[in-house]
């Protein structure tokens, strides 16, 4: 398969990931739509290593840092939207607004 | 009543020569600072003391007066013309050295002391004497008044200046008790308008009047002194004279002598009341007439006369012609104005202008002698003039028009007698004590007149003949009006004699006035004159100015080679002007002689003629005084309202002034104000226009950055809206624009 088939599939996981980012009413779908552009992202780097032998393996191991990258961030950001919850009762991106000038 | 010399002081003065011994300074220093004395006790524990304290001023004079007579006697005593004690000579001076504090040497000097010859001790023993009457007469007169303690410390105070003045060798600290005299003349005069029962305010306007008038001549007095200081680097009477010789033999008189001594005589003229400054001293009588008696009668006044004879060396023939015409003027414009006076005092002031004027024409004519003898036998026949006339208000209870007087002389003998003795001292009848001074004045004015042979050199003599005949008239007016006739009022009716305090210095000075005439004539030592002429001008001869030329001053302190000053100033003629040659001097002699003659017929001729007339208006009244009057009517009217004189300054020095001042006023108000007001808006303008940059320029400026930044916060918040997904939008199309730039190329 040619690389472009890997770049258009993260490119489509991309896409879908930033428009659950900015579309989605629910932080936790939020949170899922930032680790497919976490994933589209690992997608390309793996591709990349594979078409570009004289890398070694400095993109698989890129790769690697992000999703332990990832794990980590969701374990906080989890825990964020859990605060969040107990204090504003929601977790609705739009309401929770306090930051508004 | 004059204590005896004690005799050892014959033998010891005859001794020591001219002097009496360096003791002599204690007590002449004693016989001023006694009555300085009282007044500090006075003025701080007057008010507690029994009595109110008058006995400690009067029983403190009665010591200096002591003194002042032994002194006087002891002088007598030496007979000697050039008698003469200076403690700056004898070395009992105080220095004064002025320096700048640059170089060592003093930048100015001068040197204060006692000066005792023949005229001070004539003075000082008559001054003493009459202000301790005057504090006798003061206990019985200004009994009850409501500030009776401070009368007695003023008078006090009085006494010690006019004392000091008398013995003082310097023109400077003579001016700082001169000055003193004037406070307490003001003070005095003022006495009654502090009164706290019923003020006076007639009294207070008086007391401002003496006080103005009397400056003037002070400040013209200053400037003379001025003129000498600066000219001749001394201001004792002895180095002035000195230094004037010496100049006057090289270089002739000058016109700044002459503007010197005549600022100097205004002085006097201000003091003595002389013509054009004389309008204080009548009004000056609204003082309690022991004041007017003592201050405004014989003392004070005489102050003036006494500078004039001190000066007299001083003056350029010029300056004692403007003396004797300003003496010989007022003698004979004031006697005018007494006889239309109705009140008893304010005649007697216009008297004392009058004799005052006789004094200084007689020093104006070189008769220095004779003017300063006139101010002794004046000074007593004036003090018990005024005093009777105190003791006629007394009596009348405090009536002073003499038109509501008449017929006292029943009711009061003792002040009749006395006063009708003082009038005929003052009248000029022979062997009272007036008389010798009075014919001594015109014999030398006809003298002058004769040797200058010069018309205006004849005036003041035969001014001052017009002047003796009006004075025997309003004088024995006076007398008749008050004493003769029937009473004229309720308070006349009810007149009583006066108590013993009042009566005895009466006597005393009625004693001096009667038999001062043989006593003046007699001359209680030595035949000199043949008894003759008053030893008072055989002692107080005219001063010469040739005997003060440098290298003739060791002759006049060493004694014996004086013989021929001494005889012929014994003679009672001293020469005015140096006469060197024996033949000028024996054609002098005769001149003197025959004028002596002379104006010893003439003034006896119009005493008796002045006081004839008296009797013929008021005693006999073959004339009626108010139709004469109304007969000379504007005339009259003129000399009744003292020839306008008061109008006369009202009118233009007072009136100058008020005016002068209200221009002045608008000057400050409309010029000075105007400038600083003008100074004022402009810097308000400035800041005006300061505040306006401030606020638009500088202001805007730092308002401009704020607001454009608020504006751009403004504009900027708009984006912050707290929606996360919002700013994650942001971010992508930030990051789409980034991308764009990068990978199009576009910048």
């Amino acid at each position: 398969m040619p690389l472009e088939a890997y770049l258009a599939v993260a490119a489509v996981l991309f896409v879908i990931g930033l428009t659950m980012v900015a579309s989605r009413r629910n932080l936790v779908y939020v949170l899922m739509g930032l680790e497919l552009i976490l994933n589209a992202a690992n997608l390309n780097l793996v591709a990349f290593n594979r078409f570009h032998p004289e890398s070694h393996v400095d993109g698989q191991m890129t790769a690697l840092f992000v999703i332990i990258l990832a794990a980590a961030e969701a374990a906080i950001a989890l825990a964020i939207v859990l605060n969040a919850y107990s204090h504003f009762e929601t977790i609705r991106p739009d309401d929770i607004d306090t930051m508004k000038d | 009543m004059l204590p005896a010399p004690p005799i050892e002081s014959l033998t010891a003065a005859a001794a020591e020569g001219a002097t009496l011994g360096n003791s002599a300074y204690a007590f002449l220093l004693a016989v001023p600072l006694l009555p300085l004395v009282g007044w500090l006790l006075q003025v701080f524990f007057g008010r507690k003391l029994p009595r109110q304290g008058d006995w400690l001023p009067t029983s403190g004079m009665a010591l200096s007066a002591l003194i002042a007579v032994v002194m006087f006697i002891r002088v007598l005593f030496q007979w000697n013309p050039d008698f003469l004690m200076s403690s700056a000579e004898d070395g009992f001076a105080w220095r004064f050295f002025f320096s700048d504090g640059s170089i060592p040497a003093p930048i100015a000097q001068f040197t204060a002391g006692i000066l005792y010859d023949n005229l001070s001790a004539f003075l000082l023993a008559m001054v003493a004497l009459v202000s301790f009457l005057v504090h006798l007469f003061s206990v019985g007169y200004m009994q009850g008044d409501s500030r009776y303690n401070i009368f007695f410390s003023n008078l006090s105070l009085f006494t010690f200046a006019m004392l000091g003045l008398v013995l003082s060798d310097n023109m400077v600290f003579f001016f700082v008790f001169w000055e003193i005299m004037g406070l307490c003349s003001y003070l005095l005069i003022g006495h009654l308008a502090q009164d706290r029962k019923q003020p006076k305010m007639s009294a207070a306007w008086a007391s401002l009047k003496a006080f103005m008038t009397t400056r003037i001549g002070d400040v013209c007095l200053f400037v003379g002194m001025a003129v000498f200081w600066a000219k001749f680097d001394t201001l004792s009477f002895h180095g002035l004279y000195t230094a004037t010789a010496d100049h006057v033999a090289a270089n002739g008189w000058e016109g700044w002598m002459t503007f010197g001594a005549i600022m100097m005589f205004l002085g006097a003229v201000g003091k003595s009341a002389q013509f054009p400054l004389h309008v204080w001293l009548p009004d000056a009588m609204e003082g309690p007439t022991p004041v007017s008696a003592m201050i405004h009668a014989a003392t004070m006044v005489a102050a003036g006369v006494y500078l004039t004879g001190r000066i007299y060396l001083l003056c350029s023939p010029e300056a004692q012609l403007v003396i004797a015409c300003v003496g010989a003027f007022t003698a004979i414009f004031a006697a005018t104005i007494g006889i239309t006076g109705f009140d008893i005092k304010k005649v007697l002031a216009y008297s004392t202008i009058s004799q005052l004027g006789y004094m200084i024409a007689a020093i104006g004519v070189g008769g220095v002698s004779a003017g300063l003898f006139h101010v002794i036998t004046h000074a007593i026949f004036k003090a018990c003039l005024f005093l009777g006339s105190g003791s006629v208000i007394h009596g009348c209870h405090h009536e002073q028009d003499m038109r509501e007087m008449g017929g006292l002389r029943k009711k009061m003998p003792i002040t009749y007698i006395t006063m009708l003795v003082s009038t005929l001292a003052i009248s000029g009848v022979p062997l009272f004590a007036g008389f010798y001074s009075k014919d001594a004045i015109l014999a030398k004015a006809l003298e002058k007149s004769m040797v200058t042979q010069e018309w205006i050199w004849a005036m003041p003599f035969y001014l001052l003949v017009v002047a003796a005949a009006v004075t025997a008239f309003y004088m024995f007016r006076l007398i008749f009006m008050t004493f003769h006739g029937e009473p004229r009022s309720d308070h006349a009716h009810h007149a009583h004699e006066s108590p013993w305090t009042m009566t005895v210095p009466l006597m005393v000075l009625g004693f001096f006035a009667v038999f001062g005439g043989k006593f003046w004539i007699t001359d209680p030592l030595h035949a000199v004159s043949g008894g003759r002429t008053p030893w008072f001008m055989a002692l107080v001869h005219d001063p010469d100015l040739e005997r003060w030329e440098s290298s003739a001053i060791e002759q006049a302190h060493g004694y014996g080679g004086h013989g021929a000053l001494l005889s012929h100033a014994a003679d009672g003629h001293g020469s005015g002007e140096g006469h060197g040659a024996a033949a000028g001097h024996d054609e002098h002699h005769d001149v003197a002689h025959t004028a002596h003659v002379r104006a010893m017929i003439t003034s006896i001729i119009v005493a008796t003629l002045g006081i004839l007339t008296a009797c013929l208006f008021y005693l006999f009244g073959v004339f009626n005084p108010k139709k004469v009057a109304a007969a000379l009517g504007g005339l009259y009217r003129l000399v009744f309202n003292k020839y306008f004189f008061d109008e006369l300054y009202h009118a233009t020095v007072i009136r100058g002034t008020v005016v002068f001042s209200g221009f002045l006023s608008w000057v400050d108000q409309n010029i000075v104000d105007g400038t600083v007001l003008l100074v004022g808006r402009t810097m308000k303008r400035l800041a005006g226009f300061s505040g306006a940059a401030d606020k638009y320029v500088v202001d805007g400026a730092v308002n401009w950055v704020g607001e454009s930044t608020q504006a751009a916060g403004q504009a900027v918040r708009r984006i912050q809206t707290g929606r996360i997904q919002q700013y994650a939008y942001f971010t992508f199309a930030g990051a789409v624009l980034l991308a764009a730039v990068v990978l199009l190329d576009l910048f």
